[in-house]
């Protein structure tokens, strides 16, 4: 096994009942990388990375995140990796000490661990004249930023982020970028989805799904050039569209 | 195991940070066992009655003195003429009349026999019940002391005696099922509530995502409940002791034992109910009518069982807080032990498994 490769996935589908979710997709994503993972609403994403994030049993194929196993090592895989959804998911009547806290808590972390991480990163987000205040009442672009610090509080080897900037303003996209790719410089590797194709121009690689099938992978800029495109926009509905 | 204290600890903060929920767990039985015990009360205290005496002899003056002596009434008006019987009632002035027939005395002395006429606002039943026969027993007790010196063969008197509440308060009887209903709430309620919660927030995606096993999320979510509703049970049993001076007959541990086991049995429902509802608003509707209403009509807390039809009465069986008011109405009222509310016992027991395996099963399901 080549150990750069942290996921490996070899035809993996999910059936529910006759209706095939996601039909035999197959990728490799190599360590330190930021993958994109593209496609309409309904088209198998979710299921796709539910599957890898291991709440969810494939029907058939294979898959190897962070070398384990999706059918048989769950529990290691959720050790190695963190998760970020498209519904914010920090506690709302928390303060964003307590949050840290209680993340860093559950991923097993030492008290002392829990107590550096969450000064560093209170401090990375400028979060320290509020990290007394619940969150709930911070404005939504911070609560995603302390959310995705959240996800990667114990330091795994993937972040899944599913659609992580719903409904944000462009400048703090922008920086929730710019915080992805530090921590893609760190090793760690990102996968993401999104449903913004100028985001999907910042992945190192993009993967897009129509009706369960992956139908094109390849760097954005080769992309590009496959479907004779001036941006992703139109690589995206080109595909989409069928 | 440090996880998991952490996330107890979490479980605290939302609970303690929600007022809601504080006042539900905390407010609510407080002011249930108060409500029941001194405004909702089968207890006659002090009615308003009238008196039409015909005859004004002796005998009947000693029986309105003994009546006006108890507590139980209070004489309002005396009434002259027959037709002033129904005014009174119109107006709602009194809730009985007493109509002592002319020559009471005599026809005493006489014939061994005179009549005297309880006439009683029977709009509610209930009380038109206990008013007539709280009249009987004082004039039962009048009749013995006349009767003492005489000894009259074949006499039959009835001898009714109330056992385990023998001053009919009705707040013993209450106790048992107000307990019964505020542990139903707090711990099905509020935890099929904050399960739903973490689903409706997105929360549980990421506790089922983390290293977290699912039935250690669950434990964590009802742990928490567990200590809450105990306490509740404690403050219930104390206010009944000490504020309505209501004697606990029986042991105190089993007491105990027995509502810890109902109160797992009401955790189990609460995490079923959290698997098939995907809103909080659905849960809380789910138990108020899906629990909350059989526990007050079925379980034998109001109405009798023994007076339903029979579809009712097998109904009930399958209610788990029935058999807890009657395990618990044995160890508070008649304080016996667990040779005699065994069966119930393990009845609750087998529910309380049954919920448990059920609820796992389904979590299961969801989880796919």
């Amino acid at each position: 096994m080549n150990n750069n490769k942290v996921i490996q996935v070899k035809s993996l589908t999910k059936m529910f009942g006759d209706f095939t979710a996601v039909d035999a997709i197959t990728f490799d994503i190599e360590k330190g990388e930021i993958f994109g993972f593209l496609g309409a609403n309904g088209a198998g994403k979710t299921t796709a990375m539910k599957m890898l994030i291991g709440i969810s049993k494939p029907t058939s194929g294979e898959a190897k995140v962070a070398g384990f196993d999706v059918y048989k090592q769950t529990e290691d895989i959720k050790k190695n990796i963190g998760y970020m959804s498209q519904k914010f998911a920090l506690y709302d009547d928390l303060t964003v000490k307590e949050n840290i806290t209680f993340f860093g808590g559950i991923y097993g972390l030492s008290r002392k661990k829990i107590k550096e991480k969450s000064e560093a990163l209170i401090e990375e987000l400028g979060l320290e004249k509020v990290a007394n205040q619940l969150v709930g009442a911070l404005p939504l672009g911070w609560k995603q930023k302390l959310s995705f610090s959240v996800s990667l509080i114990h330091d795994p080897k993937i972040v899944f982020l599913d659609e992580p900037t719903g409904g944000v303003d462009p400048i703090t996209r922008r920086q929730f970028w710019e915080m992805i790719y530090k921590a893609a410089h760190q090793g760690t590797t990102v996968f993401v989805t999104t449903h913004y194709m100028d985001e999907a121009e910042y992945c190192d690689r993009v993967s897009i799904m129509v009706n369960g099938k992956i139908e094109a992978l390849d760097t954005p800029k080769k992309l590009k050039e496959q479907f004779k495109a001036a941006n992703m926009n139109d690589v995206f509905l080109k595909l989409a569209r069928g | 195991m440090k996880r998991f204290i952490g996330f107890i600890k979490k479980e605290f903060y939302h609970i303690f940070r929600d007022k809601r929920s504080l006042f539900i767990l905390f407010g609510m039985p407080i002011a249930q066992i108060l409500l029941f015990g001194f405004a909702i009360t089968n207890e006659i205290n002090n009615v308003d009655i009238a008196i039409l005496d015909h005859s004004k002899d002796a005998t009947t003056k000693e029986i309105i003195n003994k009546i006006a002596a108890s507590k139980y009434f209070s004489i309002k008006q005396m009434i002259t003429r027959e037709a002033g019987i129904a005014s009174v009632f119109q107006k709602g002035q009194v809730k009985a009349v007493l109509n002592f027939e002319k020559d009471f005395s005599k026809n005493l002395i006489k014939d061994h026999k005179a009549t005297v006429q309880i006439i009683t606002d029977a709009t509610d039943p209930n009380t038109a019940n206990t008013i007539t026969n709280y009249v009987n027993a004082i004039l039962q007790q009048y009749q013995k002391e006349l009767n003492k010196d005489i000894t009259i063969a074949y006499q039959i008197v009835p001898e009714t005696r109330m056992v385990y509440n023998p001053e009919l308060k009705s707040v013993y009887m209450f106790v048992p099922g107000v307990m019964t209903i505020i542990l139903m709430l707090v711990s099905a309620m509020m935890t099929s509530i904050s399960i739903t919660r973490e689903k409706e927030l997105g929360t549980m995606e990421i506790l089922l995502v983390s290293p977290l096993k699912p039935f250690q999320v669950i434990i964590g979510k009802v742990l928490p409940y567990i200590f809450l509703s105990i306490i509740n049970a404690l403050v219930i049993v104390m206010l009944s002791i000490f504020i309505f001076n209501m004697p606990v007959q029986g042991s105190l541990f089993l007491l105990g034992l027995e509502s810890v086991l109902f109160i797992i049995s009401a955790l189990a429902l609460g995490i079923l109910i959290s698997t098939i509802s995907s809103t909080q608003q659905t849960a809380m509707m789910i138990s108020l009518m899906g629990l909350m209403l059989p526990v007050i009509l079925l379980s034998g807390f109001i109405f009798p069982i023994s007076s339903m039809p029979l579809p009712l009465q097998i109904i009930s069986n399958i209610i788990p807080a029935k058999w807890f008011i009657i395990i618990l109405k044995g160890i508070m009222l008649k304080g016996v032990g667990l040779q005699y509310i065994w069966k119930e016992t393990l009845i609750l027991l087998g529910m309380t498994v049954f919920f448990i395996a059920l609820s796992v099963k389904k979590y299961k399901i969801r989880l796919e």
